[in-house]
């Protein structure tokens, strides 16, 4: 049975293209996903990411579990009210999800996962958590809503009531607040400024509209796509997967080998791999050729080592096609990619293409 | 509802068709198709002299979301391309059956036009699929 979130019905009485995403039906594009991407470069857009999986972990051996659930360590948050991006292994080293966690108070962390891998991760962790003093609660009554841009903070203020106003002024990136039944978070998916706001559904839509009437632009999963692609933000099940490891995919970053003694699902198997050696990265093209590059093609590295296109499409700020790919360590600074029978000539580049509506590379 | 145009042809996979003079017919896409693509980056155009099959590949229209191959509604030679679009593909997005059009073909067989879809034919086939 395809889910709703509590903005569905704004969805649909704004005209918006509905697509399946993960069990859930969720707008694709409200018109035109340039339009949409555009306003979150320069000005301020709104999504409902209400589909994905929040779990709140409530108790004294919560982070005792998180401690042994993530490859990155919840212990460089080092008080209440920070946020920390990890990856969820299995014994194997392969990534079961990636997530964002919260840490509220003492005792209080909240994990934000993806809505396609909900079932399994809820699984996961209700498994691992055997022998934790942990209360485990999905709290799928919440709406989630990203407020992205330059302009997204000043615009969010005209809705907000003074409590609220107060408490996110002071917020820095990959901070969080309480206030009351709402959460506020500095974090995003689209290489721009903004907060994700966590708050009860019923009252969803009227944040949403009050929004909209503030000049915000409501996005789709179509811009959230490009935004996040020229951000150079991976995408569970698409860049990542189980048969990869965080090593494979540039997050060597977000494993946490200190302390030594701090034994986390996958960390063997990471210590192995890296003995062995990494044999493949993460790169950014950018086509210099014509055409547009699309997830799954070829890239040709050199006669005999080929590597892949996990992410690839066009990019609205840069004009061009942009992709991510998987790629052998030894590529050098120019490959070509096989668009439909065509090899077509590409740029290397560090798989970073925006940030702060800056075009890097 | 997408608009379709009365005195054109249509083909089954979402092609329109204008005659022209001396056999010549004119080439585009459907309101419904590039709605279907979204805002379309890039196209990839059939160059003059081609000779085309009914059925053929003809031109690539790729939208940010997806790339999409253009059959020839008939088969010919490529007399003329539409070369503005290189640079603003978006035009068929914006006016599909004038500014849009792709390319003109000269045919080699009438009849294959007189087999295409009359306008309150595409008419039907656009409402079933977008009930679908």
């Amino acid at each position: 049975m395809v889910k709703h979130t509590s903005l569905y019905p704004q969805h649909l009485a704004a005209n918006a293209h509905m697509v399946d995403f993960g069990g859930w039906k969720m707008p694709l594009n409200y018109g035109s996903q340039l339009t949409e991407h555009q306003a979150v470069r320069t000005d301020a857009g709104l999504f409902d990411v209400s589909h994905m999986t929040v779990v709140d972990l409530l108790g004294a051996g919560g982070r005792q579990l998180l401690l042994y659930l993530l490859a990155n360590n919840v212990d460089r948050m080092a008080h209440p009210g920070q946020a920390l991006y990890s990856c969820m292994l299995n014994q194997h080293g392969g990534i079961l999800d990636d997530l964002i966690v919260y840490q509220r108070g003492s005792d209080s962390y909240r994990v934000v996962l993806n809505a396609g891998t909900r079932d399994k991760d809820l699984q996961w962790i209700r498994k691992q958590a055997n022998g934790f003093s942990v209360g485990i609660q999905e709290r799928d009554e919440l709406a989630m809503v990203a407020v992205q841009g330059p302009q997204a903070l000043a615009k969010l203020a005209t809705v907000l009531i003074p409590a609220q106003l107060d408490a996110i002024s002071t917020l820095q990136t990959y901070e969080c607040v309480d206030v009351q039944d709402w959460f506020f978070a500095r974090t995003g998916y689209t290489g721009e400024d903004g907060l994700e706001v966590i708050l009860p559904g019923e009252q969803a839509a009227d944040f949403w509209q009050a929004l909209i009437k503030a000049g915000v632009q409501p996005c789709g999963l179509a811009a959230r796509d490009t935004l996040r692609l020229e951000a150079g933000m991976l995408l569970y099940g698409q860049d990542m997967d189980e048969t990869l490891t965080p090593l494979d995919c540039n997050l060597g970053w977000t494993v946490a080998w200190e302390p030594e003694d701090r034994e986390f699902i996958g960390r063997d198997a990471l210590m192995l791999q890296k003995q062995r050696g990494v044999r493949s990265k993460i790169v950014g093209l950018v086509l210099t050729g014509k055409g547009i590059m699309r997830t799954g093609q070829t890239v040709i590295v050199s006669e005999q080592e080929q590597g892949i296109i996990t992410s690839g499409g066009f990019s609205p700020t840069l004009q061009k096609s942009i992709a991510l790919a998987r790629v052998p360590l030894t590529i050098a600074d120019t490959c070509e990619v096989d668009i439909r029978g065509k090899a077509v000539a590409a740029q290397v580049v560090k798989p970073r293409f925006v940030k702060f509506g800056n075009i890097l590379i | 509802m997408s608009q379709v145009v009365d005195d054109l042809k249509f083909s089954q996979t979402h092609e329109w068709v204008r005659l022209g003079n001396e056999q010549t017919i004119v080439v585009g896409i459907t309101d419904h198709a590039q709605h279907l693509l979204g805002d379309i980056v890039f196209v990839e155009l059939p160059e003059v002299g081609a000779q085309v099959q009914a059925g053929h590949e003809l031109a690539v229209v790729e939208s940010v979301k997806a790339a999409a191959d253009v059959y020839s509604p008939v088969s010919g030679e490529v007399v003329e391309i539409n070369d503005a679009l290189t640079d603003t593909p978006a035009v068929i997005n914006q006016d599909p059956y004038q500014e849009g059009w792709l390319c003109k073909i000269r045919i080699t067989d009438t009849n294959e036009v007189d087999a295409l879809l009359s306008a309150a034919d595409y008419k039907k086939l656009v409402s079933e699929q977008e009930e679908a």
